[in-house]
């Protein structure tokens, strides 16, 4: 019964698990004051970031994330909101990915990036000891410390040539359909050897990313004159969980920043997509000094549950769907 | 196909960090070579397709030089060179089906049957009353292997062997 395709893949225990997880993030939310809101899955605009597949569905398309929509509600009330959504990312599957999968995304106002990793960890802590594991207060590491280091070079000196050295330095393979696509090579260089650093029974917050990965999130600069964005990723042991940023609040600095997406889409000659009109006037309105964050929580319940295959935490994944 | 050989995919990964670009990190295998290595691709990468596939086929004999099999369906004859039969010519016995992987249609790679049964050409004799177990000795096969058996067996007696790891399984009843 169990390997038939009508079978879930997730076991009743992991269900239940599911749920608490859901029941517990509820209830920190309410204890924090964070209003629990609903926004469509259906756009007539879609994400601009290249590495991000929309589906489309007739002349609309299913959101990668409530992102949009939350920051007009935002723009207009001005109050801390949560959600937790299906999303949908065409061309991700795989032992950590499946193309539906369910994102917990919060805001809140007045908050930088640092304070939000402060209530992400608090909820983190929370969720982790209900579930009787043990709690360790979470590590930071600076993306660009860390990838300077493997290089052996300051980030700001890094070129393709020199991380392609590093791979061939620890005998590991390196594609060289990268090409002179710095932004690839470095995603692969901090999997293969930052990442992968990351111990194994900890949480480690990721932190200032450089400018070029900033996607939404404010810019600034480091103490060594370095741009860098106001983001930060959390991971639990290697697992990638959740993504934040300082919002982004100057519509123009959006806009710019989506056109130059849709000119690297076109570079890739990845499909075009219809920019977010509605969020840039909700921007331009006056999106409030917030953070915000999405966690993946088929990620949290893989963590939790000890399962190791995204199957196992999903009631029915891929084409089992 | 990779590097001018034929490659199999022995397992894959999927890396995609959230906001990055997609890798699919694998341990391919090298089916001329038999070494397994690991390759990391980019998403939307292109691979050659390699014409490789696996075909049931009978042994019929060898000149010392190729060794001659046939489809049994449409009794067309191929030839395995020396690298193609590499260890496999020690358990091959005429008429026996074996496992023939073809690429560009010539044989790549055989396989014998799991099992094979096979005449002791030479083995020194086990002396008398030695049918406690622990001890082996030598057994030549007319094939050249050698494979390690109990005391007891005999010179002439035929014997059941694993192809895969070349152990002895046991005597067959005549």
């Amino acid at each position: 019964m169990r390997h038939q395709a009508w079978y879930p893949g997730a076991s009743l225990d992991v269900l239940r698990k599911a749920a608490l997880l859901r029941k517990l993030i509820r209830q920190y939310m309410d204890t924090e004051g964070v209003l629990e809101v609903v926004t469509p899955a259906l756009s007539a605009a879609a994400a601009t970031d290249p590495n991000i597949h929309s589906f489309q569905v007739g002349n609309t398309y299913l959101h990668t994330s409530p992102e949009f929509p939350m920051k007009r509600l935002l723009a207009a009330y001005g109050v801390d909101i949560y959600q937790i959504a299906s999303v949908f990312r065409d061309g991700e599957a795989g032992r950590n990915h499946n193309a539906e999968f369910s994102l917990l995304e919060w805001y809140r106002v007045g908050m930088d990036h640092h304070a939000l990793m402060n209530d992400v960890s608090t909820l983190l802590k929370q969720l982790v000891t209900e579930f009787g594991k043990p709690w360790q207060h979470p590590v930071q590491i600076r993306y660009t410390d860390a990838v300077s280091a493997v290089c052996e070079k300051p980030f700001g000196d890094i070129h393709v040539d020199d991380i392609e050295r590093v791979f061939s330095q620890h005998d590991r393979s390196y594609p060289s359909a990268i090409g002179n696509d710095v932004d690839a090579a470095l995603d692969l260089l901090v999997d293969e050897f930052v990442v992968s650093g990351f111990a194994d029974s900890g949480i480690t917050f990721l932190i200032d990313y450089p400018a070029s990965q900033a996607a939404l999130a404010r810019i600034t600069q480091d103490a060594s004159g370095l741009a860098i964005a106001e983001r930060f990723e959390v991971f639990w042991g290697k697992l990638e969980l959740a993504n934040g940023f300082h919002e982004l609040t100057d519509a123009n600095e959006q806009r710019l920043r989506f056109e130059h997406d849709l000119e690297i889409r076109q570079q890739r000659e990845t499909v075009l997509v219809p920019v977010d009109e509605n969020l840039l006037d909700a921007m331009s309105a006056g999106l409030p000094d917030c953070a915000g964050v999405a966690l993946g929580l088929d990620r949290v319940l893989l963590a939790l549950s000890d399962a190791t295959h995204i199957d196992e935490v999903i009631a029915f994944t891929g084409s089992r769907a | 196909m990779l590097d001018g050989d034929p490659h199999t995919i022995v397992e894959n990964e999927f890396v995609k960090p959230g906001k990055g670009q997609a890798f699919t990190r694998t341990k391919v295998r090298n089916l001329k070579t038999g070494r397994t290595v690991e390759r990391t691709f980019k998403s939307g990468e292109s691979v050659e397709g390699a014409d490789v596939m696996d075909t049931e086929m009978q042994y019929l004999y060898s000149d010392g030089e190729m060794w001659h099999f046939m489809d049994p369906k449409s009794f067309e004859q191929l030839a395995a060179d020396k690298t193609a039969i590499g260890d496999s010519h020690l358990y091959l016995k005429e008429e026996d089906m074996c496992e023939v992987t073809l690429f560009n249609g010539q044989p790549l790679a055989v396989a014998p049957p799991n099992f094979v049964e096979m005449a002791i050409k030479q083995t020194d004799p086990g002396l008398k009353g030695d049918t406690a177990t622990g001890g082996t000795k030598p057994a030549y096969l007319d094939t050249g292997a050698v494979v390690k058996v109990p005391l007891f067996v005999e010179e002439g007696e035929v014997i059941k062997i694993d192809t895969r790891n070349g152990e002895y399984v046991s005597r067959v009843k005549s």
